[in-house]
């Protein structure tokens, strides 16, 4: 009985170690081929360069540019709105509250929409009925606003990655104790004050959090902005809220599916795949020291 | 408000009352119709089992009940004779400081804690750092606290988290003080601290003192009510209460045979 319970135990420590191993291999083995055929093409003029001859040669500067203008876009407006619903529904909503839970069903299911809906929804809701409305009243019919554009894409992302923000905001003001609230209302405190004085402070942690999770979820995302605002190719830089622009998810899907030359795009594949980790990664760790250094800075008796 | 300021103005004595206090949550009444005050010079010290409704009765006397939509709160409550509905809360809670059982510092530094109520409201920082050193001395805390304001409130001991919890609520100059078990956790040295402040503070505000311990209620207080079940069985001067209780469920209580 004992040598069987430890023959069994043994195995399953091994599956789980050999799952794991399974796991880091595959890690390793994506990584591994992306750095081998890309490495060489990642070059100083290949991150400062337009495209050239037809993807088959240049760079991918306006891509790089144009994912990092997306995703600060999609920031600016994912963190105020993801975490305002957050303190309405925890700090503000009455506890037990129908709205509330509506919302937060609603929230949970936008987390589990497809992609390529919230695309389709961005084309439909954004382009067609804000944008070209827009056009209609302020430039009289003139197309400004009602074609794919960065600002587009940008909230299109922004509604996709607005659950994790929320979540996260939730969970961080969940984990503040009660008695600071208390605390705060009895030393005469406003709601408000009690807020911004206890509450955020004790939150901003999880607010980052947040906010680094709906950045490297953002970053890599192709379909919704593929009918929103990605260009195939241009040579110049989005300069103003309704320019279009080059995404490196989108350059990617392109050369892939629509090479003019599949044997001379593939290093620039490999390169320019290369470069979106290296830059989902990058936005990944400056949100993570940005967090690190609001921690050191709040950690004040906790 | 206008009155308030009047009444401190006058230099009449600070008084909190309860008049006729029910309180129901659901199918249950937590307290029956509590009619009790307690005035500037004495310390009223409630007793009872818990479940008796003290933390109830304290949390309706500066509003913190209006906070548990639960809770139907009726009959009246007047701080110097004006009913705290009129108030504005938040003024209100400024007048009526409030102890928690728990000894909880807000997340910051000891000086951040204590200015945390009086930079509320715009005006008089240069005042600050004088009515830092008053509320301390006070709850008998500046000579350990003096050197180490700027130091995380977390870093206290139990004892001394608690008096900077008293000297907070006393930074507002209150004219009624609230103390919800504010020893149950603490060492006899501690407690020893808070019971000696409270003696000085009782000749400048009006204090209720909730406690599980029938000692400290017997060392204490000045006048004594013991709850049972939301009822307010019995109330006197400690002294009296404690040697001829006139209720056979009080002398049960304080000679230890339930509760």
């Amino acid at each position: 009985m004992a040598d069987r319970t430890r023959i069994v135990g043994g195995a399953f420590q091994a599956l789980c170690i050999l799952a794991c191993t399974l796991i880091v291999l595959m890690l390793a083995v994506i990584l591994g081929n992306i750095l081998i055929h890309g490495l060489g093409t990642v070059t100083p003029s290949f991150l400062t360069k337009a495209p050239e001859s037809g993807m088959t040669g240049g760079g991918i500067f306006p891509a790089i540019f144009g994912t990092f203008a997306l995703v600060v876009l999609m920031t600016i407006a994912v963190i105020p709105l993801g975490v305002a619903t957050a303190i309405y529904m925890h700090e503000y909503a009455p506890k037990r509250s129908r709205l509330v839970h509506v919302v937060r069903l609603a929230i949970q299911n936008l987390a589990g929409v497809p992609a390529i809906v919230f695309g389709l929804f961005g084309l439909g809701f954004f382009i067609e009925f804000i944008g070209r409305g827009m056009d209609r009243v302020l430039y009289g019919g003139e197309l400004v606003y009602g074609q794919p554009a960065i600002v587009w894409a940008a909230l299109t992302l922004a509604l996709l990655t607005m659950p994790t923000v929320v979540v996260a905001t939730e969970e961080a003001l969940r984990a503040i104790p009660q008695g600071y609230r208390e605390v705060a209302y009895s030393l005469g405190a406003t709601r408000w004050q009690m807020i911004r004085r206890v509450v955020l402070p004790q939150a901003v942690g999880g607010i980052l959090t947040g906010g680094i999770l709906a950045v490297s979820r953002g970053a890599g995302e192709v379909a919704p902005v593929m009918f929103t605002g990605a260009a195939y190719f241009l040579p110049e830089l989005p300069t103003r809220l309704n320019s279009q622009f080059m995404e490196l998810g989108y350059h990617v899907y392109v050369m892939t599916t629509q090479s003019p030359d599949v044997e001379a795009t593939k290093p620039i594949l490999y390169a320019t795949v290369l470069v979106l980790l290296a830059l989902t990664f990058l936005l990944n760790f400056s949100a993570i020291m940005i967090r690190a250094q609001v921690r050191k800075r709040m950690r004040h008796g906790r | 408000m206008a009155d308030k300021t009047r009444a401190r103005e006058r230099g009449t004595p600070c008084e909190i009352r309860a008049e006729g206090l029910r309180v129901r949550a659901g199918n249950g009444e937590i307290l029956k119709g509590i009619t009790l005050a307690a005035r500037q010079g004495e310390i009223v010290s409630i007793i009872g089992p818990a479940g008796a409704g003290k933390t109830t009765f304290l949390r309706c006397l500066d509003r913190m009940a209006e906070l548990d939509l639960d809770l139907a709160v009726e009959g009246r409550v007047l701080l110097d004779g004006c009913p705290v509905e009129e108030f504005n809360v938040a003024a209100l809670r400024r007048q009526v400081g409030m102890v928690f059982s728990v000894p909880t510092p807000l997340p910051m530094t000891v000086y951040e804690n204590l200015v945390f109520g009086i930079s509320l409201v715009a005006g008089g920082r240069d005042r600050f750092d004088e009515q830092v050193e008053k509320a301390l001395r006070a709850a008998c805390l500046w000579d350990e606290m003096k050197d180490r304001l700027n130091e995380p409130a977390r870093n206290l001991s139990g004892g001394q988290q608690q008096r900077l919890c008293l000297a907070r609520s006393l930074a507002l100059e209150p004219r009624v003080l609230l103390l919800d078990e504010p020893c149950s956790g603490l060492d006899p040295i501690s407690t020893a601290k808070i019971e000696l402040a409270l003696q000085e503070l009782k000749q400048r505000l009006a204090v209720i003192l909730v406690t599980n311990n029938v000692k400290q209620a017997a060392r204490a207080s000045d006048r004594t009510a013991f709850f049972l079940f939301g009822e307010l069985i019995e109330v006197g001067p400690t002294q009296r209460l404690f040697t001829t209780p006139t209720d056979p469920r009080t002398s049960d209580y304080i000679t230890g045979r339930f509760g």
